[in-house]
């Protein structure tokens, strides 16, 4: 497998950029949008407010930059992974001095325009980092201790910075996304197994440091119906909502049971619960069928791609991303404890949607330019 | 270099291509996972959880927050919550909403027209919003209700709170609530997560100004329901946040006074602290009744009061616009002084009129005053003499004092209705109304007629910064919770304490922060001695008002406003004002600070077409001032135990 010198060197003009742009991924993405639009707009009870109206904006400005991003050569993003990394981790200490506190945490920084929240691009910054630096070691210093120490210090860090917001659903997200990459990048099964014991044996001390409302949102998960007013309020509502949806659901902003307010947080992370409950089956299951489709066809750009940090990139982001749909779903479908993940694109929120356009936008730059090597 | 590489990434591949496939099968697992879930939720249990949907077992109505009460300096209240009782309907948990009312109507009082207007209301919303059917019952129908609740479904029997105002005399100042309105809705950003039927939002004065923080926030009442939608139990209830409490600066004894002094007269009164700027009276006649408002005004009432000649709704206290009149020749004098046009000692003879440019200029005394000096000038309020120090000073200058004692801009910040006026000048004119100054002009300005309008508020703050010897001041209505010291008090007491203080009085002033409006504080002292002898010495307009007691005392000076001029006929003949038509009569003012000796309090009293100042404005000042120098002892004494309280 020897690469031509031509396609080192590529340089391509902007009319090949767009023949080289996966449509079923874009145009799959764009339905996604656009869908979520709708969805924000019933949520907001059927009224262009604040909540859907910028939504809408931040889907068209996001989407341009996806294909921005998308332009840009691929090799530029392997560069400058270590210094966007960077970058993202002062943004988490920034936050720590200079954040807004909002209902008990301290997430966001204030840039006037909108609020940012670092630690939903780190999802996306953690795995740019980890992929950069498996392509830059060679295959047989990947299970030294010495190289598996930067991977560790790597996820440790954002972790810390996160968990004492405190958000403890992001901090572990942030930190499977992390390991997704290691494990792909062929970290040897033994260091996991160690890992996952080692983790056994301190849940019960990490479980004490759980603050109370935490701890209840995991019993409730156990039992619901222990607390049907408390936490197990929302999981049953949401049930609610969505099973009486039916086959064909009550219809576009018809939903009663998100109107009459039984539905908490329905523009975030029970996005999905509304719209399940006014498109019904059909609906939800061209939901899922989407995200399975963008899964798939990221993965698919990872297989085509030339480049180890592509690969590493489009495989470990895909896992991600599949993470944050099935999280969210199974949330709120009662198979998990609420943890506060929300569904990528679908929900309202701006860091959390720029996040998943810009990793969407790297993705599309790995097909654009699969036959680059990197370095 | 390449093949090494080469060799490295086909390694490299191989083991992520093999990780990503196994990681991909687990991926396809927990799809079919979800997939699964959803179809059954939605598939296989669909009857169920509609059938718990419809009658989800939990209902939640929400709590309306006690509104914050609003007292007077002394704790009493003016405006607080009285218990009421509300019928609400949700049409979703009724069977037939036509039985419903016919059921309705047979136990309180409906209407067939208000039936109708409610049906249109609820068919415009949502079928599991509440309507409020009756936010008003009495004891008795309420009780019925819930006798025959059982054949009333839908129907739900609520207490809440409403406002209740303990006399008019506030009216004005406190404002009143009234239902949200769709325009509320729209520009008042605050109420759009409040979303509760039934809710009375502030819509004038304090109530209006301080609305957001007297709200409070909603609590809710979540409980069970059987499947009829009735209630089993109760599973949770916040009662909310009540409403920010306020004091104000009112006095309501005061209020009392003022309201009855201005009985029968439209007019207003404003009572000023001149130290602290501390509103103790602010009284708009003639008043309405609050209390009307909060369930909706009538239609009678409402007419009844927008086309009273006397304007009750207007509060004529900041949002009454009138040419001050007379009462602005003490800063027309001050003006003259301090920029050095005159001194006190000029003497002009007034003959009842001046001639200029072929214009000429009367005196309101026809046969004139002789030659005068300032004070008596001011004392006698000739027009004449004022005519030529306005003419010498010039409009300009006149309107930089005119604005720095507060004439021609908002004196309040807590009233959304309150008027800023105008001060003239030449640039004002030349904006405004795109021609060019006349000299004529500011001889009127001079004595406060032609463009000038002021409201009391304003003319309040101007005798009270004059009174407290030229200082500023801020005037507030409401109590300064925070404590701030008073700059200007301070001051004053350490010049009492060390009055031979080597250092300057412009370096004490800044060591205070303290802002003196003049250049020379013997000017003010001179126009605060000619107010004195306006008031009581023989021949000063207001002497007929005077109090003789020395603890009552004050100093004034009046004015009147005219709203036309006089033709050459009336004029020969001596009209009388009461002899004109009443909206033709000229508005009177009076202005004036007590005691003499010792300045405490500044008031501006204003009788709308009363005629002269000295006959309608100065009498009603006269029995407000006795009344707050009795009181201000029990003022004081409040306001020690204050800070007793709060140290």
């Amino acid at each position: 497998m020897l690469y031509s010198r031509s396609s080192l060197h590529t340089a391509f003009s902007i009319r090949e950029k767009f023949f080289y742009l996966d449509y079923t991924l874009l145009f799959s993405i764009l339905l996604l949008g656009i869908i979520s639009i709708f969805a924000q707009f019933s949520s907001s009870g059927g009224e262009f407010d604040y909540f859907s109206k910028s939504h809408a904006i931040r889907f068209c400005l996001f989407f341009i930059l996806f294909l921005v991003v998308s332009f840009v050569n691929i090799r530029f993003w392997n560069d400058y992974s270590l210094l966007i990394f960077i970058f993202l981790i002062s943004l988490l200490i920034i936050v720590k001095f200079f954040g807004i506190q909002s209902q008990g945490s301290t997430r966001w920084i204030n840039l006037f325009v909108f609020n940012l929240q670092p630690s939903e691009l780190m999802k996306v910054g953690i795995i740019l980092f980890l992929s950069n630096y498996y392509h830059k070691i060679s295959s047989g210093d990947v299970n030294k201790f010495r190289y598996l120490l930067y991977p560790a210090i790597a996820m440790l860090v954002p972790f810390m910075l996160v968990l004492t917001q405190p958000d403890l659903g992001t901090a572990i997200l942030i930190t499977i996304s992390g390991i997704v990459v290691t494990w792909l990048a062929g970290v040897r099964w033994k260091i996991f197994a160690y890992l996952t014991g080692l983790s056994v044996v301190l849940a019960p001390i990490g479980i004490s440091f759980l603050k109370p409302y935490q701890k209840s949102r995991i019993l409730t998960f156990l039992n619901p119906d222990s607390d049907p007013l408390g936490a197990g309020y929302q999981i049953i509502q949401s049930k609610i909502a969505i099973g009486s949806g039916g086959l064909f659901g009550k219809g576009f902003l018809n939903g009663s049971q998100a109107y009459l307010n039984f539905l908490p947080e329905k523009h975030t992370d029970f996005i999905f619960t509304l719209y399940s409950e006014e498109f019904g089956f059909f609906g939800s299951a061209l939901m899922v069928f989407l995200y399975f489709l963008i899964t798939y066809r990221i993965i698919r750009i990872g297989t085509v791609t030339r480049s180890i940090f592509g690969k590493l990139y489009c495989y470990g982001f895909s896992t991600a991303f599949f993470i944050y749909v099935a999280v969210n779903m199974s949330m709120v479908l009662g198979l998990l404890p609420i943890v506060g993940a929300p569904l990528p694109i679908l929900s309202y929120g701006g860091s959390s949607m720029l996040a998943m356009m810009f990793g969407l936008g790297i993705v599309m730059s790995c097909n654009v330019y699969k036959n680059n090597a990197i370095g | 270099m390449l093949s090494f590489n080469s060799s490295n990434i086909i390694s490299k591949t191989k083991t992520i291509s093999r990780r990503m496939f196994l990681l991909s099968s687990i991926k396809a697992v927990v799809l079919i996972g979800i997939f699964a879930r959803l179809a059954s939720l939605q598939i296989n249990e669909s009857t169920k959880y509609r059938s718990l949907a419809d009658k989800n077992r939990f209902r939640e109505t929400k709590i309306a927050p006690p509104r914050g009460i609003i007292k007077d300096y002394f704790g009493n209240k003016i405006a607080s919550n009285n218990k009421i009782y509300q019928l609400h309907i949700v049409p979703d948990n009724t069977p037939d909403i036509d039985v419903l009312f016919v059921r309705l109507k047979s136990i309180i009082n409906l209407s067939n027209k208000k039936i109708f207007l409610l049906k249109k209301k609820i068919a415009r919303k949502k079928n599991w919003d509440t309507t409020v059917i009756s936010d008003n019952l009495t004891w008795s129908e309420f009780s019925r209700i819930n006798l025959f609740l059982h054949e009333l479904q839908g129907a739900q029997p609520v207490v809440s709170v409403a406002r209740h105002y303990h006399d008019n005399t506030s009216a004005h100042a406190v404002g009143y609530v009234s239902e949200i309105s769709q325009r509320d809705l729209r520009t008042k950003k605050y109420l759009k997560d409040l979303n509760i039927e039934g809710v009375a939002i502030g819509k004038t004065g304090l109530e209006s100004t301080l609305d957001e923080e007297m709200l409070g926030s909603p609590g809710y009442l979540r409980y069970e329901v059987n499947a009829y939608g009735k209630k089993v139990k109760q599973v949770a209830t916040d009662v909310g946040v009540k409403g920010k409490t306020f004091r104000t600066t009112l006095d309501q004894n005061i209020q009392q006074v003022s309201t009855e002094a201005l009985q029968n007269v439209s007019g207003a009164v404003c009572v000023m602290d001149i130290y602290n700027g501390d509103i103790i009276s602010m009284v708009s006649s003639p008043n309405f009744n609050p209390n009307s408002f909060v369930h909706g005004v009538g239609k009678d009432e409402w007419k009844q009061l927008t086309e009273n000649l006397k304007k009750p709704m207007l509060n004529k206290a900041v949002s009454g616009l009138y040419p001050p009149g007379s009462t602005i020749k003490t800063l027309t004098a001050l003006s003259a002084l301090e920029n050095g046009i005159v001194n006190p000692n000029l003497l002009i003879q007034c003959k009842g009129y001046i001639d200029l440019h072929g214009e000429r200029f009367h005196c309101w005394k026809k046969k004139g005053h002789g030659v005068l000096s300032m004070r008596s000038a001011i004392k006698k309020s000739c027009d004449v003499y004022f005519y030529e120090v306005s003419r010498r000073l010039g409009i300009d200058r006149l309107a930089i004092t005119a604005k720095k004692f507060g004439l021609g801009q908002k004196v309040l910040t807590t009233f959304k209705e309150e008027k800023a006026g105008t001060v003239p000048n030449t640039k004002w004119k030349k904006n405004q109304i795109g021609k060019n100054w006349y000299i004529g002009e500011t001889l009127h300005s001079g004595i406060g007629q032609g463009y000038f309008l002021s409201t009391p508020i304003q003319l309040c703050l101007m005798t009270a910064q004059l009174a407290n010897g030229g200082f500023k001041i801020k005037p507030t209505m409401l109590v300064n919770d925070n404590n701030e010291t008073n700059n200007l008090q301070n001051y004053l007491d350490y010049r009492k304490e060390f009055p031979n203080d080597p250092s300057t009085i412009d370096q004490q002033m800044s060591n205070f922060n303290i802002e003196p409006l003049f250049r020379n504080q013997e000017n003010i002292n001179f126009v605060k001695d000619a107010m004195f002898a306006s008031s009581n010495e023989p021949g000063g307009t207001s002497y007929g008002s005077r109090h003789n007691n020395k603890k009552f005392m004050f100093a004034g000076k009046t004015g009147s406003s005219q709203i036309k001029r006089f033709t050459a006929e009336q004029r020969e003949a001596e009209t009388k004002q009461i002899e004109i038509d009443y909206l033709e009569r000229d508005h009177a003012w009076f202005v004036a600070f007590a005691p003499v000796e010792d300045p405490k309090y500044a008031i501006s009293v204003l009788v709308e077409h009363g005629g002269s100042g000295s006959s309608a404005a100065a009498p009603i000042a006269k029995k407000v001032i006795k009344k707050v120098i009795e009181r201000h002892k029990i003022r004081t004494a409040q306001a020690n135990q204050q800070i007793g309280q709060d140290t």
